[in-house]
């Protein structure tokens, strides 16, 4: 072993150190919330005095938490599906082909990560009001798709990247046609890609909330939305057990996510090969 | 039916016509005509860049010419796509699709044919017999050694009875032993099925080794196109004379010059020459002479010779032996000399004076510029 000098040992303590720090700054709010959700006070404080499990039925049983989770999922699984398709094409289109404005359609496609979510809110909320569209789920799902389409076009634009063009070229020498290549050997060698595009859309979309308040009615409220109405009006730990299951809900989603992306890696060490 | 002599005519399976292919503001090939004959193993030989990968594509058909035309089986096909060309390629990593076991792999190609069933399964069988792979049937591609991925790979390609083979540098992946016996074998089997094939390869040893005929590239242009023997005896310039084969360069002057013979001067010696690449040249112009490792035969320093030196390298190479000869005259040249068995390495140690004598009517002499 190569001695290390005092120098070396204490910046490697001193390293060590703020890693823990900023890992504990990272986990401490939910650490805090996760505690103060088994108050049994009907107020949020911090520490509990007395332990309860009351609160996360009150969250379930709660009808406007309830509905805004369905809302959410309806929302979620349209504008993720939608971004889906619409940013894979876009970035099959981006990378395989030249055309004018090419940049600059890149460009507008990548804006929204750039213009705040009030503003694309705000914006549909007065556009929806002009053509007199009711706020129905339609308005909703238009604008979540506008808002996750950068990151689906991301995810799909560099898996095509990374995806050997001698694969489409093999399967186009053995005959088999534009069409015939997309679905036997383009779409099943990008289905990682496509698949963790498509949850991380649905994460996003899942939990927006900034511009779900400008375009959502009551009737299609999403569950961010209905946790800002609950907070305004009450103050009790259910919110904090929301909270808690969210995260263990999210957790297990990203948990599912991995496991599928660790074969999309085996698969891609493959491709490499 | 010689080769050689196939690629006139109807006897013509692949046929480039002027083919011209810019990228942007480069000419990757320019004018290239080249005829394929049917059952002939043409290699494209050259260093990367020259222009012989995107001749296998505009072949393939992934690429298309900018101006010239490409004919397979005597028809045009500068607007047919890949998948109804009929080809058969192999592709430098192999391309084998990893989500699809072996037999499905080689069945891809019959399935878009629309064969039936019961005879895709006795010709995928019969192409992984053909290959070796019986009983690797079921196996994902990257649960085999990349000698097997290359046999899967080549059963791909022939299982649909391609009228053209086209091959990207198939074994620039394998070691070296492994690559011996793969190039062995798919020669056997494209003698055996008379295959029409198109092999890219950088590697002037594969080159030599395995084709009817090379095709020597470089910068866009085929410099020489001939048998292996021709290629590497008789280069046609001194591009392909310093890329095919080890060659020594030696700067002389030319004497004089008759019809087929020429006397060239190194130093204080005289060489006798051929003279046919010569001619028109004016006294005492300066000419390269072009001198294989073989073509050299060291002597005892007081005998005559034409050149002298030291040994400066000895690479005992089991079967010969080559020396490295730095040139006397402090010059730094250092020549390569190849000398048959083993006893070269006892009887000319290092740094021991040596004299050169060059065969030279087999050499290859070029005006300098």
């Amino acid at each position: 072993m190569i001695p290390r000098s005092t120098y070396q040992r204490v910046l490697g303590w001193v390293g060590l150190l703020t890693v823990l720090v900023i890992v504990a700054f990272l986990v401490l709010p939910a650490a805090v919330v996760t505690i103060a959700a088994f108050n049994d006070k009907p107020i949020l404080s911090f520490p509990p005095q007395t332990w309860s499990w009351r609160w996360f039925g009150r969250a379930l049983a709660y009808e406007d938490f309830r509905q805004g989770f369905f809302n959410g999922l309806i929302v979620t699984a349209w504008s993720s599906t939608i971004a889906l398709c619409v940013g894979g094409m876009f970035a099959f289109a981006i990378d395989r082909y030249k055309f004018p404005l090419k940049s600059a359609i890149e460009g507008i496609l990548i804006s929204p990560l750039v213009i705040p979510h009030f503003t694309v809110g705000l914006g549909f909320l007065i556009l929806a009001a002009q053509v007199g569209l009711s706020r129905g789920f339609a308005v909703v799902v238009i604008c979540h798709v506008i808002l996750v389409l950068p990151f689906v076009l991301r995810s799909v634009y560099v898996s095509l990247r990374n995806l050997d063009q001698s694969y489409e070229h093999a399967a186009a020498s053995l005959g088999a046609g534009p069409l015939r290549v997309l679905t036997t050997v383009t779409l099943p060698l990008l289905l990682p890609g496509l698949v963790s595009g498509w949850l991380f859309a649905a994460i996003l979309s899942f939990n927006e909330f900034t511009a779900s308040l400008f375009v959502t009615s009551q009737r299609t409220q999403t569950l961010p939305v209905a946790m800002y109405n609950y907070v305004r009006e009450f103050a009790d730990p259910s919110m904090a057990a929301l909270s808690v299951m969210y995260i263990v809900g999210t957790a297990a989603l990203i948990a599912f996510a991995n496991a599928f992306l660790g074969l999309g890696k085996v698969l891609n060490i493959e491709q490499s090969h | 039916m010689k080769p050689s002599a196939s690629a006139e005519g109807e006897q013509t399976a692949v046929h480039f016509d002027a083919v011209t292919k810019r990228f942007d503001d480069v000419v990757a090939l320019s004018a290239v005509t080249l005829g394929v004959g049917r059952g002939e193993f043409v290699t494209l030989l050259g260093p990367s860049g020259c222009g012989k990968t995107t001749l296998l594509k505009l072949a393939g058909g992934f690429l298309g010419p900018d101006g010239g035309s490409i004919s397979i089986e005597g028809k045009r096909v500068n607007d047919i796509p890949t998948y109804q060309r009929g080809i058969g390629m192999m592709f430098q990593n192999y391309a084998l699709f990893p989500h699809m076991s072996v037999a499905e792999n080689v069945a891809y190609g019959l399935k878009t044919r629309r064969v039936p069933r019961v005879e895709r399964d006795k010709r995928v069988a019969d192409a992984l017999a053909l290959v070796k792979l019986k009983g690797m049937e079921n196996r994902k591609p990257r649960q085999l050694s990349g000698g097997q991925q290359q046999r899967v790979a080549l059963a791909r390609a022939l299982v649909i009875n391609p009228t053209v083979l086209l091959l990207d540098e198939p074994f620039s992946a394998l070691d070296k032993s492994l690559r011996t016996s793969m190039q062995v074998e798919l020669r056997e089997i494209q003698r055996k099925l008379g295959l029409t094939t198109i092999f890219v390869t950088h590697d002037q040893g594969e080159a030599l080794s395995m084709s009817d005929r090379v095709a020597v590239m470089s910068e866009g242009r085929i410099r020489q196109l001939g048998s292996p023997v021709d290629v590497y005896r008789s280069p046609a310039d001194p591009f392909v004379a310093s890329f095919v084969g080890d060659n020594n360069r030696l700067r002389g002057q030319l004497v004089s010059v008759h019809a087929k013979q020429a006397i060239v001067a190194l130093g204080d010696a005289l060489v006798n020459v051929p003279g046919e690449s010569l001619s028109g040249l004016e006294k005492s112009a300066a000419v390269d002479l072009y001198v294989r490792p073989e073509q050299f035969s060291i002597v005892a320093p007081e005998e005559p010779c034409a050149i002298k030196g030291s040994v400066v390298a000895q690479i005992y190479q089991g079967g010969h032996v080559d020396l490295q000869i730095e040139c006397s005259g402090g010059t730094g040249d250092r020549l390569l000399v190849r000398s048959p068995g083993e006893q070269a390495v006892l009887r000319w140690p290092m740094g021991a004076p040596v004299g050169i004598a060059i065969q030279a009517d087999r050499c290859s002499v070029f005006p300098v510029g």
